[in-house]
């Protein structure tokens, strides 16, 4: 694994089980693997799409980056102006100054933001609790951004609480919140799923427009290919709580090398009636990864599953040419 | 909201008159909601009755009432030949077994009602707020010890408690607030705004005042407390009734150090023996109505807060 200069974030063999049956006196009877053994590097500007079913650990994978929740293994490096930082065991002090490189945008603009706060309140918060700069500053530094997220003029958004204020709009706030202490890296977590149709192109719109101009670098969580393919400048393929293909999103999309990909492929509807596409078939449902068996996790559903799946651990994320990675013993 | 500017406007207005100004706003709109319910005006009447009755006391001591005869706890008329005497033009609702007048006693006493109610209010809901919100933000072992205090207040008999403590100890106004707003009731109180705090502590906006770098102290007070206060006045309004009530019987069986109270006033008829003498009613009647009344007043404030704050109550 050579390290160039370009890459912000390098995770590393990253895992999150939680345990099942837990009490205070008792004992966990078993885990639920939500993440386990991620390997994933984003680099600086870039745009990394995360997609995959429901349950997959998409969220999860998020939580960590934003160190929401703690990982129970692997590191995540961070490239700042200190150097490379891993932030996976980071407390106190060094925690909360990591926190102004890091933001999230949460799926659902009507209950990311506190309803008894002022829309003001709770853009400038990240400031506030980082105490940085003065009332003044804050306030100027707030309508700037609330302008520049479309919301014109602020001084009309500034004081509006957010039940005043549209899905669409409270989204741009949420998104002039997660920019207001420049960060480097934002995790977008399903950011426009609960969107009307007609106001999600604009909001994936500006991302994209914000991303170009304050240099952000983004983990875009969704289940939707078509934004992945809008927003997305590589796509990573998450399936219970594994990374099963990773490459440029157009290579992902036009030659998907795994069989769990090439199935999510053909899930997507195409809008033209005389095409025919040969069905893929994945047998069984969504499943939860509680203790699951040492080999591919793929196997239950795989229409390619055989002696070597069974007898293997999961397979490993192996370079198939031009930086496009895929976990399968048959390709 | 128009007239707001943005800082770099001329017109610009500085922040604090934003925050008084919305503050104002909201206090128009919860009243417009809390004027709707003609129950909780009507307690809210009551309760500026009771208001201005124990403000006027000091005022017709120092006026028209010559303190020697009206004084609620000393005064004496010697120009009645025999006390209690029923209501007249100088004593309008008469004198009590003591020779000393009922109706300022009534109003001298109404001003402890309220303090006795507020303080032991605020110190309920103090600890079952602190309680409630600490509980289930932090869960785990904290939630399981805190909710074992809680059941223990639950249980405890409260009463018989304060019996014994004032036979123990000199029992005053502000130690009885104090005993009443640390034994009465916490505990149910605690329990439904730990209620309220588990639905705040899982949303979204939480998560995002922690990755903004919040602690534990700003998570807990700028985003659970003040979703948790609407619940927390409200349930004061009913603490305030059950102090009343408590101090009403603890005075009546004279186990209060208070040197005047409507509780003590029911005392006084009933040692004398009057509390069964309907031609006595001057006695009895001014200080149970006036217990009933401000109790009920609480109480009724409470019901219609309820419908500010609990949105599925209100009726459209
Ligand atoms: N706090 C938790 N405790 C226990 N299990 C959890 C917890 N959070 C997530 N999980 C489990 O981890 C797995 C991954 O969940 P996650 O929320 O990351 O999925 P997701 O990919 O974001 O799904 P969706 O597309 O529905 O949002 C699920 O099986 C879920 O049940
Ligand atoms: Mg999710």
């Amino acid at each position: 694994m050579t390290q160039d200069n370009n890459t912000l974030v390098d995770v590393q063999n990253l895992s999150k089980l939680f345990p099942i049956g837990q009490g205070v006196f008792k004992q966990a009877e078993s885990f639920v693997h939500a993440v386990s053994g991620v390997n994933l590097k984003i680099k600086r500007g870039e745009s990394v799409g995360l997609v995959g079913e429901s349950g997959c650990g998409k969220t999860t994978t998020g939580k960590l980056l934003t160190r929401l929740i703690d990982p129970s293994e692997g590191n995540i490096f961070l490239d700042t102006d200190e150097g490379r930082v891993d932030i996976a065991h980071m407390r106190g002090k060094e925690m909360k100054i990591f926190r102004r490189r890091v933001q999230m945008i949460f799926q659902d603009p009507y209950e990311s933001m506190n309803p008894r706060l002022t829309i003001y309140d709770t853009v400038a918060e990240p400031l506030n609790v980082q105490g940085i700069g003065t009332v003044a500053e804050r306030e100027a530094r707030v309508s700037d951004l609330l302008e520049t997220v479309g919301l014109t003029p602020a001084s009309s958004f500034l004081f509006r609480y957010p039940h005043e204020l549209s899905g669409g709009q409270r989204q741009r706030v949420a998104i002039a919140r997660a920019l207001v202490i420049n960060p480097d890296f934002v995790v977008a977590d399903e950011p426009t799923s609960m969107l009307d149709v007609s106001v999600r192109t604009g909001v994936m719109h500006l991302m994209q427009d914000l991303a170009d101009r304050f240099g952000v670098t983004y983990l875009y969580i969704t289940h939707d290919l078509a934004v992945a393919r809008y927003m997305c400048d590589r796509i990573a393929v998450m399936y219970l709580g594994k990374i099963v293909e990773i490459g440029n999103t157009e290579d992902v999309l036009q030659h998907p090398k795994h069989p769990y990909t090439k199935a999510l492929l053909s899930a997507v509807p195409v809008p033209d009636p005389t095409y025919t596409r040969e069905p893929i078939l994945i047998k069984g449902g969504i499943s939860r990864p509680v203790d699951p068996e040492p080999r591919c996790r793929f196997y239950d559903r795989c229409p390619l599953a055989d002696k070597i799946c069974e007898g293997n651990d999961h397979p490993p994320l192996e370079d198939q040419g031009g930086g496009h990675l895929a976990a399968c013993y048959h390709i | 909201m128009s007239t707001i500017s943005s800082p770099v406007d001329a017109t610009y207005i500085p922040l604090w008159r934003v925050r008084l100004r919305l503050f104002w706003r909201a206090v128009k709109t919860n009243w417009a909601m809390f004027a709707e319910n003609p129950i909780g005006l009507f307690g809210l009447g009551l309760i500026i009755f009771f208001g201005l009755f124990a403000l006027a006391h000091p005022i017709l001591i120092s006026t028209v009432w010559e303190a020697k005869i009206y004084d609620p706890v000393n005064g004496f008329d010697i120009e009645i030949p025999y006390h209690p005497s029923p209501p007249s033009a100088k004593h309008l609702l008469g004198t009590d077994p003591m020779g000393r007048d009922v109706l300022s006693q009534l109003m001298f006493s109404t001003r402890y009602e309220f303090a006795l109610g507020m303080i032991s209010a605020i110190v309920t809901v103090l600890i079952a707020t602190s309680i409630g919100a600490i509980a289930a933000y932090y869960g785990g072992i904290t939630d399981i010890l805190l909710m074992r205090i809680v059941d223990l207040v639950i249980m405890i008999p409260y009463l018989p408690i304060l019996i014994v403590m004032s036979a123990l100890m000199r029992v005053g106004m502000i130690e009885l607030a104090l005993f009443i707003g640390i034994l009465s009731g916490f505990g149910g109180t605690a329990i439904v705004i730990k209620s309220q705090a588990l639905t705040v502590k899982v949303k979204p906006y939480i998560e995002a005042a922690r990755i903004s770098g919040g602690g534990d102290f700003h998570i807990i007070f700028t985003h659970m407390v003040p979703n948790l206060l609407p619940i927390a006045l409200l349930y004061m309004m009913f603490v305030v009734t059950g102090a009343i009530f408590s101090e009403a019987v603890l005075s009546f069986f004279g186990l209060t150090e208070i040197d005047m109270s409507w509780g003590l006033m029911i005392n006084t008829t009933q040692v004398f023996g009057y509390i069964m003498r309907f031609d006595a009613w001057y006695l009895l009647l001014p200080a149970s109505l006036a217990i009933t009344l401000l109790c009920a007043a609480f109480y009724m404030v409470g019901r219609a807060l309820d419908e500010v704050v609990n949105p599925r109550l209100r009726e459209r």
